[in-house]
């Protein structure tokens, strides 16, 4: 049987703590770079089908072996050749990143990858957020990166797009709120006015609470407090009049979000966005129809109404966009006109300070067991650039952080030089 | 109705969707044992929740002008199943449907996508009987709830809305798909780490003719009349032998023999039984029932996993003994694992309706709330599930649960008022209402104790009407929004 004194457990016993919540937040995040760069991560989930995004368009291997779903050499958009003289053109759905392209401000990465590439997403995803194939259960790369912020950190530090907290954004220290939508980010009371107020300040408080010997409900605790904290600023993000009208979809939107935060100062260093769809099984289409033309669209001309749109105020040479995906797809389509788990993928970056053009070489896509730009007998794409080279480049050249600590390697030789 | 029967408590938080205040009634001076096979034996209870929709002492549904309509408009269909969390007398029974429908996760989108929405609720919510066509998918995990798992693969791998969202449907002998096959090893049975690619090839193979049609053809979708259903293509069956890298039979043989494309489903329900039978489909389904039903916050214990794995396995792959002695085992029953499981989103709302009261209340208003918690029934973000755990509460989604425990305390602010009854003579007593009568919380320290009764003494205290409606929806939604509610 259990009293109700012990039921509230014993405050002597119980090591506590109070975190008072900062006056003025934005002077910390003044203090950390106001105007200091950002980092804005695409995640496209699902496994992008990298060869129908940036096409070998006079590979007869890519139309021999996809004789359903490739693109016709007449409909890319072209974006000219790869150092190794092959000839690539992008989906005809991506006239936004076109555009980006031809103003020299979009990087491609062909053939980015790793070693023996899970073909489970959930894998995948992991190792792409831990930036460790040995280990999908750590922190995150990006996560790693807002421990090393000098404390205390600006609770919006990191800024998460998306519904659930991803792998890379795990840390130690900090946790990034979840904003998919500044205008849905809200406390409402039951009350009015003053009681309305005792009901916030309460909830601060007892929130305030670091049971040690409970860590579960100090991490939760941590959420309220970083919500609690965090509400009154992204507020201010409602009330952000973009240069440029976003297409009405959940990735568009998410991006119109980040670009209010960026034009507001907010002072977050890594943003989160995704989109889904991307597990492509069957039904893709071709050219301008089907399911891929659809994803395609969504990501080309969310990504233009953003650069555009940060453009106009000159907050461009202040972005830098990196998109990624949980691996590529097998070369040859399936029985369903779609294609199943593959291996090496295409990572892009955007932005004032990208050096634009096409980095690696694309694979050969002839089937020959032989082929040493393909792996798993044939079927996938082995890849080329390590990921982890990718993210060095950008933990370095773009945050200023230390790549070797961060990624626990040197992965620095052979980065693409993007930025 | 005060809580005393912590130990019963505990299981109707784990087992079923926290106690009401009916509930602590009840139970009061049951054994938990006995409360166990309550929950358990659940074919011993009234199977007629549904026939409560629309009653004015439930929860309510919202029809959007026309009629309720769930086993054809999504949305309804949730509504429904929220009002089973809620209401039903065989809380285990939707306990187990919602860990079947996370561990065989489906989406709606992608099925609507391919089959209209009419014809995609029909597959993952048709109640049997009620409309022409075979059971959706929900009821095929409240049919096989503490069924037999080998027999529950069988019918997910026949299932209409799976072979969808997999693309079964698409499996053809020229062209075999490898989304099922892969999917059935890495998440339904066993684990990364135990075939190899050869062996998805295999296993694309052997699913190969296991496909849908519908009736009639080429029927309108938008007819709720119409239906899909599992049809086996023994013209689209690969009927050549298919090499494994594990056993597939008792023997240890590893090639599924070739045999007459007639006889091709054979070659399917042999690789299921080998995958079901296996002891590292046993063991992770161990290691996930003691995430679901002991604790998250501790790692599995080597000893419980190697005991429920082998009540499993010496089972014939039955849950119901599986589930029954994790129930009664001492790690189950330890108070140390009291509170120590994060709430899914649609557990914390099931339970805050059942402990703050649902007069007047439509289950509609969480529906939509449990979309900004991240968990929209129906509607998993991929085939891997939820996040669980402390995936849960990104700050967005914590948000989301303090704005519902708001919705619900305004909503039932007289009710409860009501309720408290002679609690209002002080601060104290109101408080103690709500943490040892009404509500469930885990145990708050001194210091969160004390904010909450600074709360409730912000003006001297009268117990006048104006003063109680305010604070017992405060106090409601200060409770129901806390840390402390979020474990059960």
């Amino acid at each position: 049987m259990i009293t109700r004194r012990q039921f509230i457990h014993d405050g002597v016993a119980a090591f506590t703590l109070s975190f008072a919540a900062p006056a003025f937040l934005s002077e910390i995040a003044r203090a950390q770079g106001a105007r200091s760069r950002s980092l804005v991560v695409v995640y496209l989930s699902g496994g992008n089908d990298s060869l129908n995004t940036v096409v070998p368009y006079r590979d007869p291997f890519y139309y021999s072996r996809r004789p359903a779903i490739a693109i016709p050499a007449g409909q890319v958009l072209q974006i000219g050749s790869d150092p190794a003289g092959k000839v690539l053109g992008l989906h005809p759905r991506l006239t936004g990143l076109h555009e980006i392209f031809n103003q020299g401000r979009l990087a491609i990465v062909q053939r980015t990858g790793y070693a023996n590439s899970s073909r489970s997403h959930f894998q995948g995803t992991d190792i792409w957020g831990t930036a460790n194939p040995g280990n999908t259960t750590g922190l995150g790369w990006l996560g790693r990166y807002l421990d090393t912020l000098p404390s205390p950190v600006d609770s919006l530090a990191g800024w998460n797009a998306t519904r659930d907290t991803p792998r890379a954004l795990a840390a130690r220290t900090v946790a990034v709120p979840a904003i998919p939508d500044a205008r849905a980010y809200s406390l409402s009371s039951p009350n009015g006015a003053v009681e309305a107020l005792n009901e916030r300040t309460a909830a601060t408080r007892i929130a305030s609470h670091v049971p040690s010997d409970r860590p579960h409900l100090s991490f939760v605790n941590g959420s309220v407090r970083a919500a609690l904290e965090t509400l009154d600023r992204v507020a201010s993000v409602n009330l952000y009049a973009p240069t440029v009208t976003y297409p009405n979809n959940g990735f568009a939107q998410a991006l119109r979000t980040v670009a209010g935060s960026i034009a507001r100062g907010i002072g977050t260093r890594v943003y989160w966005v995704q989109t889904g769809g991307f597990d492509t099984h069957s039904g893709q289409g071709n050219a301008g129809g089907g399911r891929y033309g659809t994803l395609m669209g969504t990501l080309g001309d969310g990504l233009l109404a953003f650069h555009n749109d940060l453009r106009n105020q000159g907050l461009l040479s202040d972005t830098l966009v990196l998109q990624f995906s949980e691996f590529g797809r097998r070369i040859s389509e399936n029985g369903s006109a779609g294609t199943d788990h593959g291996a090496a993928g295409v990572m892009m970056a955007l932005g004032g300070g990208v050096r634009g053009g096409i980095y690696g070489s694309a694979a050969s896509l002839d089937p020959n067991p032989g082929n040493p730009t393909l792996e798993n007998a044939g079927a996938d794409v082995r890849y080329e650039t390590d990921f982890r080279a990718v993210y060095a480049r950008v933990l370095d050249g773009w945050l200023g952080a230390d790549s070797v600590a961060l990624l626990g390697g040197n992965f620095r030789p052979g980065a693409p030089a993007i930025i | 109705m005060a809580r005393e029967n912590w130990q019963v408590e505990h299981l109707l938080r784990r087992a079923g969707f926290g106690p009401s205040p009916t509930d602590l009634l009840r139970f009061a001076e049951t054994p938990a044992s006995v409360v166990v096979d309550h929950l358990i034996e659940y074919q011993r209870q009234p199977d007629d929740v549904d026939s409560y929709i629309g009653r004015a002492e439930y929860v309510s549904v919202t029809t959007r002008g026309g009629a309720f309509t769930p086993n054809t408009n999504i949305d309804d269909a949730r509504q429904r199943w929220l009002f089973r969390m809620v209401h039903s007398e065989r809380p285990l029974q939707e306990k187990m449907a919602l860990f079947w429908h996370n561990h065989f996760a489906t989406a709606y989108t992608k099925v609507a996508g391919a089959v209209g929405g009419v014809q995609a609720t029909k597959m993952l919510a048709a109640k049997p009987g009620d409309l022409p066509g075979p059971l959706g998918q929900i009821e095929l995990f409240r049919r096989h709830a503490l069924g037999n798992f080998r027999n529950l693969l069988v019918d997910v791998a026949k299932d209409p809305a799976m072979l969808v969202w997999l693309d079964g449907r698409t499996n053809t002998r020229a062209r075999p798909q490898e989304n099922f096959a892969r999917e059935i090893m890495e998440l339904f049975t066993w684990g990364v780490g135990y075939y190899t690619e050869q062996d998805v090839y295999a296993a694309a193979r052997v699913f190969t003719g296991w496909n849908l049609r519908q009736i009639p053809q080429r029927a309108n979708n938008n007819d709720p009349n119409t239906y899909y259903e599992f049809f086996y293509n023994p013209n689209q069956h690969d009927a050549s032998a298919k090499a494994f890298t594990f056993p597939i039979y008792a023997d240890g043989g590893r090639t599924i023999p070739a045999r007459a494309a007639a006889d091709g489903m054979q070659d399917g329900v042999d690789f299921i039984a080998a995958l079901a039978r296996h002891p590292e489909t046993a063991r992770r389904l161990a290691r996930k029932l003691w995430s679901f039903f002991v604790s998250e916050l501790y790692a599995p214990d080597p000893a419980f996993v190697e005991a429920v794995a082998s009540e499993y396995l010496s089972n014939n792959t039955e849950m119901k003994p599986v589930v029954r002695s994790i129930l009664r085992s001492p790690w189950f029953n330890s108070p140390d694992m009291w509170f120590t499981r994060y709430s899914w989103p649609a557990e914390f709302v099931a339970r805050a309706i059942r402990e703050v009261g649902w007069t007047g209340f439509t289950v509609n208003t969480a529906r939509a709330a449990l979309v900004n918690m991240g968990q929209t029934l129906f509607e998993p973000p991929d085939v891997a599930g939820w996040e669980l755990g402390a995936g849960w509460f990104s700050t967005g989604a914590m948000l989301a649960r303090m704005n519902f425990a708001t919705t619900l305390a305004s909503n039932q602010r007289f009710n409860l008022a009501k309720a408290a009854g002679g609690s209002r003579v002080s601060p104290e007593s109101l408080l103690d209402f709500f943490l040892f009568e009404r509500l469930s919380p885990s145990p708050f320290d001194l210091q969160p104790y004390l904010e909450l009764l600074a709360y409730v003494s912000t003006a001297p205290w009268t117990g006048s009407d104006a003063q109680v409606n305010a604070k017992t929806a405060g106090l409601a939604r200060l409770v129901v929004g806390s840390s402390e509610y979020q474990f059960i």
